[in-house]
């Protein structure tokens, strides 16, 4: 509980109205999208302005009170679930597109502005910004870089990371930094955009940002391959990038997922398939009705059974209809959805998906797998009912299960979602103890009382 | 009233359909309360999760609960949107009428809907002194929107512009029976409250598209409100009242269709009758299984029954967007139609406004409670109806009718508010 003067002081900072501190107001922020257990904060503010912003940080401090800054909420690692009785810091009345430069192809943005209604903006002069988790719909552009949100697109354009050429932020005390340029070319002093880019909130309140825009492609063409067996179609996957063609977006579906988004989507899916891929190709229209070519022969050398490419946008659409199906398909199934991550190099995909079948089965449960084959990022989903405990116990046995697999193959415990507190303790796992301590020095010199997002990523 | 244990173990019993929601926010992207307030008890997640955190005792404050269930517009747009197919409305109006029945009605309302809508003859009374007495109160702001404001009433009313009460509520035609004629066909016409005593040019409109195409027509002017503001208030005792009372009226069914000018009323019966009505016998659930699958859209029934299709616009057309109301297109999925009855008119030209489907701000009995927000959302459909340099905006949804008109009447606007219907009624002889 925080004292009735400490709220007054951070009313007189961000005004009455946008300090909230009512029983039912602070449990609306006691979750993320992590299916994790709720924590109550103290208490809630959404500032409006960026002095504001410093100014909260500073009380924060001063006080020895935890912050946790939330955008969408729309993390899946429990990001955003604050600490017992800390602050949660809303974002998203911070939400002016300050400039989007069309000379020199940026755009200075602040945390809360969404995702794809910045993406849209961007597009409206005729510009591009990759990224598009998704979640864009809802996301913020400062939750997308403090957990280096991918998308779709990731496998030739990148994810967050590299379209984050700036960031302001204000640091523990509730100091204004600024780091990074509107230039191409940067060098001056350590590389701090960088270093925010999946930070998740652990060392510093981020503020705006300036993002790297690109040209739009002329051209694309989308198509879908239908394989018998994953072996197939991962066959596919490699073949088509040994043969040097970088698809913008090649996407995996698995038997399961087939079958859910039939069940519901009803988009014309052979739910008898082993598998099936989702390509998109993009660029100049000579270069994309070459590589469309290519694509089809390789899948068709590699044992594909069907190929059907879209020829016009209605198709096109039809095709990422199906994708976008997938998760809400599974998510109907059953009561609760637990999405995992995971990601290998794309060559142990079927070694992956031959791992994720023998944990299913060890496990008595029902995991539907689809996600960004190009870049080995798995998206296997769990369908199981929190309430039933024996069942979630099940559940998180699992998903240790799932982890291991995926170190095991050279992977890495999360390709887009994030360590959040839902994965903290799989950290050493993957890196080693003296890696975690460097961290965890670092975060100490920034924060030394420890009070930003505390336990997220390096555990308490 | 009812104890906390029996209010819990209800929500309990709303449990299963609280945890298909998987906190995935993605319901802020489509949420125009959301858009204006950014609080996360104003979308669906946070308000489920409030109701879930109740429910499992985590959480005491049911008034408080109660107050933020209760800041909705009921738009349904976040139960369209949402990807784990969580039947958001159907659990918020399970939940206000559990929680009103711990909490008890406000007095203003119980006085609303107990003492008037299911009171037809003291409320028809009561209008009828009001229409009479309109004109001293209120001073005319804009001819083609015919909206007035009123100084005296502003204490009640606010800055609103308003429409005025029609001179004779439609059910001053009498009741009306009538053979079904060239179509074959008979509907009942159910025309709800608004059409009855504001808009009654639409229901004129329907009657005469009904007599156009030969279409026998039953219309008892006993009929009563349908229910949803009773319910969407937590009220279910009012709201069961209404339903027995059109119930005599409509069950025994001998009609092809029941027809309504407003996507609400049509999806009360679709699907609000059948999933609230638990509290009525098994004859009554009968008799409400049947409506639900004769119930229509009046933009739908002259589509998809009639045949009403497209033609070409003559020279010198007027411009008119569509507003798309949220019962009618998220709940019942009537949008094409509306499109096609308009472009059945050759003297209309349709140009789109950009987020057609955007809530328009009413929610029923939000806009008495939170004007504010609710003009705040509905000045953004304002603008968007503004920036078409449409001459007319169509809406199938009488309450989007008052809305808009307020809207567009406070900013000065010069554009007409018709019911699609009306529009079409305008080209038969
Ligand atoms: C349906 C669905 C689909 C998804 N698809 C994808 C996908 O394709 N790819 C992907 O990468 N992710 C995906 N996600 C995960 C999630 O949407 C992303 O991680 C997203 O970037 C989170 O954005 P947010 O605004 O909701 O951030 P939040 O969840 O609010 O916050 C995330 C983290 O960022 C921190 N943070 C936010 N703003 C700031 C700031 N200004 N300063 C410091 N720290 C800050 C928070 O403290 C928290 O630790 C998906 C999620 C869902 C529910
Ligand atoms: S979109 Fe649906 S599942 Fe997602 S948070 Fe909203 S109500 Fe819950
Ligand atoms: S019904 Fe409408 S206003 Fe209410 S939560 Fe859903 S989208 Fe928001």
């Amino acid at each position: 509980m925080v004292s009735q003067s400490i709220k007054q002081a951070f009313a007189s900072v961000v005004g009455n109205d946008n300090v909230m501190d009512a029983e039912a107001d602070k449990h609306s922020y006691s979750y993320d999208a992590a299916v994790l257990d709720p924590v109550l904060p103290s208490l809630v503010v959404r500032p409006t302005t960026m002095e504001a912003v410093g100014k909260v940080v500073k009380l924060c401090n001063d006080n020895g009170l935890p912050i946790t800054v939330r955008g969408a909420g729309t993390n899946l690692s429990g990001g955003t679930i604050p600490s017992k009785g800390g602050i949660v810091l809303l974002t998203n009345a911070l939400d002016q597109i300050i400039e989007i430069n069309e000379e020199d192809m940026y755009a200075v943005v602040q945390t809360g502005v969404i995702t794809a209604k910045f993406a849209n903006a961007v597009a409206a002069k005729g510009l591009f910004y990759p990224p598009d988790p998704g979640s864009q719909a809802a996301s913020t552009l400062g939750g997308n870089v403090a957990e280096n949100a991918g998308g779709l697109r990731g496998l030739k354009y990148g994810v967050t990371k590299d379209y984050v050429m700036g960031v302001n932020f204000f640091d523990v005390d509730g100091n204004y930094c600024k780091s990074g340029s509107k230039t191409v070319k940067c060098v001056t002093g350590l590389n701090i955009p960088q270093l925010m880019v999946g930070s998740e909130g652990t060392l510093a309140v981020m503020s705006e940002f300036i993002l790297k825009l690109v040209p739009p492609p002329q051209a694309s063409k989308a198509m879908m391959a239908i394989f018998p067996d994953i072996m197939t179609a991962s066959r596919s996957v490699s073949a088509i990038i040994a043969n040097k063609v970088v698809p913008c977006t090649l996407e995996f579906m698995d038997n399961f997922t087939i079958g859910a988004v039939e069940g519901f989507a009803k988009v014309g899916l052979p739910t008898d398939a082993g598998s099936l891929l989702l390509i998109e190709v993009d660029g100049h229209p000579g270069q994309v009705a070459e590589e469309a070519e290519k694509v089809e022969k390789i899948c068709q050398e590699n044992g594909c059974t069907r190929l059907q490419v879209a020829k016009d946008a209605v198709e096109r659409n039809k095709v990422w209809e199906a994708r976008r199906a997938a998760l809400s398909s599974l998510a109907r199934l059953r009561p609760t959805t637990v999405l995992e991550d995971a990601t290998v190099p794309r060559s142990k995909i079927p070694a992956m998906m031959e791992a994720l079948d023998k944990i299913a089965k060890e496990y008595k449960l029902t995991i539907g797998t689809f996600g960004h084959a190009g870049d080995g990022n798995l998206h296997p989903t769990i369908l199981c009912d929190r309430r039933d405990t024996e069942e979630f116990h099940r559940v998180e046995k699992g998903v240790d299960a799932i982890f291991a697999a995926a170190l095991e193959l050279g992977g890495t415990l999360s390709g887009e979602h994030g360590i959040g507190l839902a994965k903290s303790k799989y950290m050493e796992l993957e890196t080693n103890k003296a890696s975690v301590l460097f961290s965890k020095r670092l975060k100490k010199a920034l924060d030394p009382n420890n009070i930003l997002n505390p336990g997220k990523i390096l555990g308490d | 009233m009812a104890d906390l244990n029996q209010m819990l173990k209800m929500l309990g019993e709303l449990d299963d359909q609280l945890v298909n929601c998987m906190r995935c926010g993605m319901c802020q992207s489509v949420c125009p309360l959301f858009a204006e307030t950014g609080r996360e008890s104003d979308v669906a997640r946070g308000k489920i999760a409030l109701l879930e955190f109740l429910s499992h005792e985590m959480l005491k404050d049911a008034k408080a609960v109660k107050d933020r269930l209760d800041k909705c517009l009921l738009c349904g747009s976040c139960a369209a949107a949402c990807p784990s197919g969580v039947k958001v409305v159907d659990i918020f109006l399970k939940a206000r009428a559990i929680i009103t029945a711990y909490i008890g009605l406000s007095p203003v309302k119980k006085a609303i809907f107990r003492g008037m809508l299911t009171k037809p003859a003291l409320f028809n009374n009561l209008l009828a002194l009001g229409t009479k007495f309109q004109g001293f109160f209120t001073s005319p702001v804009n001819d083609i929107i015919g909206s007035s404001c009123s100084k005296l009433l502003s204490p009640l009313l606010g800055d609103r512009h308003l429409l005025s009460l029609a001179d004779k509520p439609l059910r001053s035609i009498g009741n009306l029976n009538t053979a079904p004629g060239k179509s074959g066909l008979k509907v009942a016409f159910f025309y709800g409250c608004v059409v009855d005593k504001m808009f009654t040019g639409v229901g004129e409109a329907i009657l005469k598209v009904f007599k156009h195409h030969g279409v026998g027509v039953y219309m008892p002017i006993d009929q009563v409100c349908c229910g949803v503001p009773s319910l969407a208030s937590g009220d279910m005792k009012s709201f069961e009242d209404l339903v027995r009372m059109n119930l005599k009226l409509f069950g025994k069914g001998d009609f092809d269709y029941i027809i309504t000018p407003c996507g609400t009323c049509t999806s009360a019966f679709h699907h609000v009758w059948p999933l609230m009505g638990t509290g009525l016998s098994q004859a009554e659930r009968d008799q409400i299984e049947m409506l639900a699958g004769k119930a229509m859209d009046i933009n739908a029934f002259i589509v998809d029954i009639l045949g009403v299709s497209v033609v070409e616009p003559a020279a010198g057309a007027k411009k008119v967007t569509i507003h798309d109301p949220c019962h009618l297109k998220k709940s019942l999925g009537v949008s094409g139609q509306v499109r096609t009855v308009l472009k059945a008119n050759p003297n209309l030209n349709v140009v789109e406004m950009s987020g057609s489907d955007v809530c328009c701000g009413c929610g029923g009995s939000f806009n008495l409670q939170h004007y504010s927000v609710s003009t705040k959302i509905g000045k953004k459909k304002r603008d968007s109806i503004a920036a078409t340099g449409a001459d007319i905006v169509a809406a199938g949804c009488p309450a989007c009718m008052m809305q808009i008109a307020d809207m567009m009447s406070q900013a000065g606007d010069r554009v007409a508010i018709k019911h699609p219907v009306e529009l079409y009624a305008q080209t038969l002889g």
